[in-house]
């Protein structure tokens, strides 16, 4: 049965005419008209969102054209721009979260699903969701003054004893850099590969586990080789929902990341990301082209997290539909 | 095709002259006062057809249903009752896609020219599972009266209608309380208490009881019989016994079809038609 | 759910139960790491809390939450207009995202067709995607160039565009949860729809919706990136809604990055409030919608 969509009397010419002023309430239409006037709000926000972006974007689309995004010049003086150092940035910092939360968020989400009751599965999911709600400006803080003096002083002599023959893990250690970035991004994403990687793990059928395990299969056997692949489009998607807000993250980044416009092959160097150099230049930009420059890396920004997270959500939407329908 | 019965002005409808004794009793028939009806239609139905979507779910229904009695209708499952009593308050509307057609009178007036919300405060219903609002069970039964603008006192009307569905002693100090606080079968009342509070000139009931035990069943049927002077009550019912006890005359569907509709005393003992003696004597359904 | 254990029948070649024992040892070493792994994970949010406590703890003062910035190395300075200058960029996002989410989520539920519906869902998560900073490029551009100022107002918009999706998201999932057999009872009693909508389905929803909108402020209270071009910042108090104010988050941003152990203090005591108050409002609402009145079926 279902919705409470009244269908309208039937009939028709003058009958139904008739039939419908009869039962016409204004209540209803005020309510219909109202609500609906809420949703072409937002509807007309992003589209004047988008139009502003493309429109005051132009002077630098027009100027640099496709080249943009692949000069790695930066000179706000002599007017020259180019969007690779950024791209750069926010690549390296992104793909570095993801190599520290992929790992570390789904085995968390593992131990949740397969090992620990439902209880207080649901507890420690709760303190773990809790970790997305702290605000990217006190993971900078944390950033500034917890996580960049232990890579100094630690981390990077570390790395640099050990790997230090790859061009990754040289030069001085500062702390601040990509190193750091990419380690405060990591931590803030796990969240949500660990909430999603979650809920995609626990819409596996039950009896996909217990067909391994009763072939013999160990508990990690049933996990990682039957679970795990059953849910793997699910978990892609978290891995792009991660990234996707990766990308975005600007305030923990701009901290501690060292706002260094050029290219640097080494970890332990500074540089910038999209969002960082947005946030630092934007109220300082002296020029119109400056801004519309600022304004392009703005929409590139969210093109790319727009396509990451209509990929997720595609993704998710396919494991769960899959757990729930039977062949 | 179907048979309908229809009700002249005077009959007395005596349950007990009609079995001819070489007529085996199918069912015990209760000892029941004799019952008259007042002779007045309540609802005229001519070529009732409704569909769900391009699916044809009642074909073409013609009906009368009088006033002041119970009106019982049995059928297995999927017959497509519940549908015939959700187009009789028009209630239809609220599927997506449901399309109905032919005419359906209320005392002479066709319903689908009358204000839907003035149609739904004459003929009221209750659904098969009980249903109350997160509200206190005072504001469940004053919610009709508050919608519809209340003249005079708010909790005089609450406890008639309290009263009437035979509720108020078990609630009447814990009106406050939460609907939910009630027993499956007190909110079912309660439900009945509150289609009853803008007193409605006829009631419908969804299996009302299918959700229930024996002795609240009883109860409502009770309630039912008691509410029958001042209320013209339909009733679907996949109980047959309930339909037997309860009412004065039972209409038999079958695939969306109205196969038989008689006094219930001859529909049980006598029927006309064989399938609805095949479906009674239980060969299916 | 334990393991099945190897149990070998009759006597096991030695090549095979060492591939057994094998099998179980790597079965215990991976689990144990998963195990490591979320411990790690769930600490972080103690080590979290623990240094802002232990930084933080220390410069909270009376001074922290009623005196005004005071300049470099001068003590005694405080927060007060950031806290204010908060609080009043909440209550305008609130004006924004609450009325707009509530009533698009109400549409949604009630009213919308199948494809409006879609389109406007996929809308809406396309909002909640947009990253912070360009929802404030977007603020800028609508508020602040036509203004020629900075101000509260563009910065409570802009929170308030990031409000909206939660709302709406939240509105329309818990007026879904309402049972139709509850429209259907008040339809049947002859209410209308705006009737049944406002009166039954609303209310009954009620508490869901509330928590909805408790969540999105409690986001949009630490949000800074959209704030650095719209409110901007202000060392003073802000008079009305058109002139540039302090943010908490704003501050901690600002005093964090500054070379003053002073006023780094000071960014650990808001980041210490800001995170109290916003993990205050996520376990109220959790334990709240714990404790919901169950709805029969």
């Amino acid at each position: 049965m279902t919705t409470t969509d009244l269908a309208a009397p039937t009939g028709s010419g003058f009958a139904g005419a008739w039939r419908r002023l009869r039962n016409f309430d204004l209540g209803d239409s005020v309510a219909h008209g109202v609500t609906l006037l809420a949703g072409a709000g937002i509807f007309v926000l992003v589209g004047v969102l988008l139009a502003e972006l493309w429109l005051d974007s132009r002077l630098a689309r027009h100027e640099f054209g496709w080249k943009f995004l692949v000069t790695s010049v930066w000179d706000p003086i002599a007017q020259h721009f180019g969007a690779l150092p950024f791209l750069y940035g926010t690549l390296v910092t992104s793909l570095l979260a993801l190599l520290i939360a992929i790992p570390l968020g789904l085995g968390t989400a593992i131990f949740l699903v397969e090992l620990v009751p439902a209880w207080l599965s649901d507890w420690l999911a709760f303190i773990i969701d809790l970790l997305a709600a702290v605000p990217s400006v006190v993971y900078g803080l944390l950033g500034i003054f917890v996580l960049v003096p232990i890579i100094r002083s630690s981390v990077e002599p570390f790395l640099h004893s050990t790997l230090g023959s790859l061009p990754l893990f040289q030069g001085p250690a500062y702390g601040f850099g990509f190193l750091a970035a990419g380690v405060i991004l990591g931590i803030m994403v796990v969240p949500f590969i660990v909430s999603v990687s979650r809920e995609v793990l626990l819409a596996v059928p039950q009896e996909q586990r217990e067909a391994a395990l009763s072939l013999g299969a160990t508990q990690w056997e049933a996990a990682s080789q039957v679970v795990v692949p059953y849910a793997r489009s699910g978990i892609f998607g978290s891995i792009f929902l991660a990234l996707a807000r990766a990308l975005g993250e600007t305030m923990a980044v701009t901290m501690v990341i060292g706002n260094d416009p050029t290219i640097h092959t080494s970890l332990f160097a500074s540089g910038y990301s999209i969002a960082a150099v947005i946030a630092n230049e934007f109220a300082e930009a002296t020029s119109t082209l400056y801004i519309h420059v600022l304004i392009e890396l703005g929409l590139i920004l969210f093109g790319l997290t727009f396509v990451l997270n209509a990929l997720a959500r595609l993704l998710i939407l396919a494991t769960v539909r899959r757990g729930t329908v039977h062949p | 095709m179907a048979s309908v019965g229809t009700v002249h002005s005077g009959n007395n409808v005596n349950v007990r002259s009609e079995q001819s004794v070489d007529t085996p009793q199918r069912f015990s028939l209760p000892p029941k006062p004799s019952v008259t009806a007042d002779g007045s239609l309540r609802f005229k139905i001519s070529g009732l057809k409704v569909f769900y979507g391009p699916k044809e779910v009642l074909h073409g229904i013609d009906i009368n249903i009088s006033s002041k009695v119970v009106t019982a209708l049995i059928g297995p499952s999927g017959c497509g009752k519940s549908t015939f009593l959700r187009s009789l308050n028009r209630m239809t509307e609220t599927v997506r896609h449901a399309r109905v057609e032919g005419d359906i009178l209320l005392d002479g007036e066709d319903i689908a020219d009358m204000d839907v919300v003035k149609l739904r405060r004459r003929v009221g219903m209750v659904f098969q599972r009980p249903n109350p609002f997160p509200k206190s069970i005072f504001d469940n039964v004053a919610y009709g009266l508050r919608i519809n603008g209340h003249h005079g006192s708010l909790s005089e009307s609450v406890e008639h209608s309290l009263r009437r569905a035979a509720l108020w002693d078990e609630v009447k100090d814990q009106l406050h309380k939460s609907a939910y606080t009630l027993s499956g079968g007190q909110q079912q009342r309660l439900c009945i208490a509150r289609a009853l509070a803008v007193d409605p000139e006829v009631l419908l009931l969804d299996e009302p009881c299918s959700a229930l035990d024996p002795v609240t069943t009883a109860k409502i049927e009770e309630l039912l019989f008691q509410l029958k002077p001042s209320c013209t009550i339909v009733i679907v019912t996949h109980n047959m016994q309930q339909a037997a006890r309860a009412s004065d005359f039972t209409a038999f569907l079958l695939e969306g079809k109205l196969i038989e509709y008689q006094p219930t005393p001859k529909l049980f003992t006598t029927p006309s038609d064989p399938r609805t003696e095949a479906y009674i004597t239980g060969r299916f359904g | 759910m334990k393991p099945t254990s190897k149990r070998p029948t009759g006597s096991p070649s030695k090549s095979l139960s060492r591939k057994m024992t094998r099998r179980s040892v790597t079965n215990v070493v991976m689990l144990t790491l998963t195990g490591a792994c979320a411990f790690l994970t769930v600490s972080v949010m103690f080590y979290i809390l623990g240094y802002l406590a232990w930084h933080g703890a220390s410069a909270l003062s009376w001074n922290f939450f009623t005196k005004l910035p005071a300049p470099v190395n001068v003590p005694g300075g405080g927060m007060a207009n950031a806290i204010v200058g908060s609080a009043k960029l909440l209550l305008l996002a609130s004006c924004i995202g609450v009325p707009v989410g509530i009533l698009a989520g109400i549409y949604l539920s009630e009213f919308a067709g199948h494809t409006i519906a879609s389109i406007l869902r996929f809308t809406v998560d396309l909002l909640n995607g947009v990253p912070s900073i360009v929802i404030g490029i977007f603020a800028y551009t609508v508020i602040v160039l036509p203004m020629h100022t900075f101000s509260t107002l563009a910065g409570g918009f802009a929170l308030g565009i990031m409000m909206i999706p939660i709302s709406v998201r939240s509105t329309e999932e818990y007026l879904r949860a309402v049972p139709s057999s509850l429209r259907e009872a008040s339809l049947a009693l002859g209410a209308a729809r705006w009737t049944t909508i406002t009166r039954v389905v609303v209310p009954a929803a009620f508490r869901g919706i509330l928590t909805g909108v408790m969540l999105a402020l409690a986001r949009v209270a630490g949000e800074t990136a959209p704030l650095i071009f719209t409110a901007f910042g202000n060392n003073s108090w802000s008079q009305g809604w058109s002139q540039p104010t302090a943010s908490l988050p704003f501050m901690i941003y600002t005093y964090a990055v500054s070379p003053y152990d002073d006023w780094h203090r000071q960014a650990w005591a808001a980041g210490l409030v800001l995170v109290a108050l916003v993990l205050l409002v996520n376990v109220i609402t959790r334990l709240a919608l714990a404790r919901k009145m169950p709805l029969s079926r």
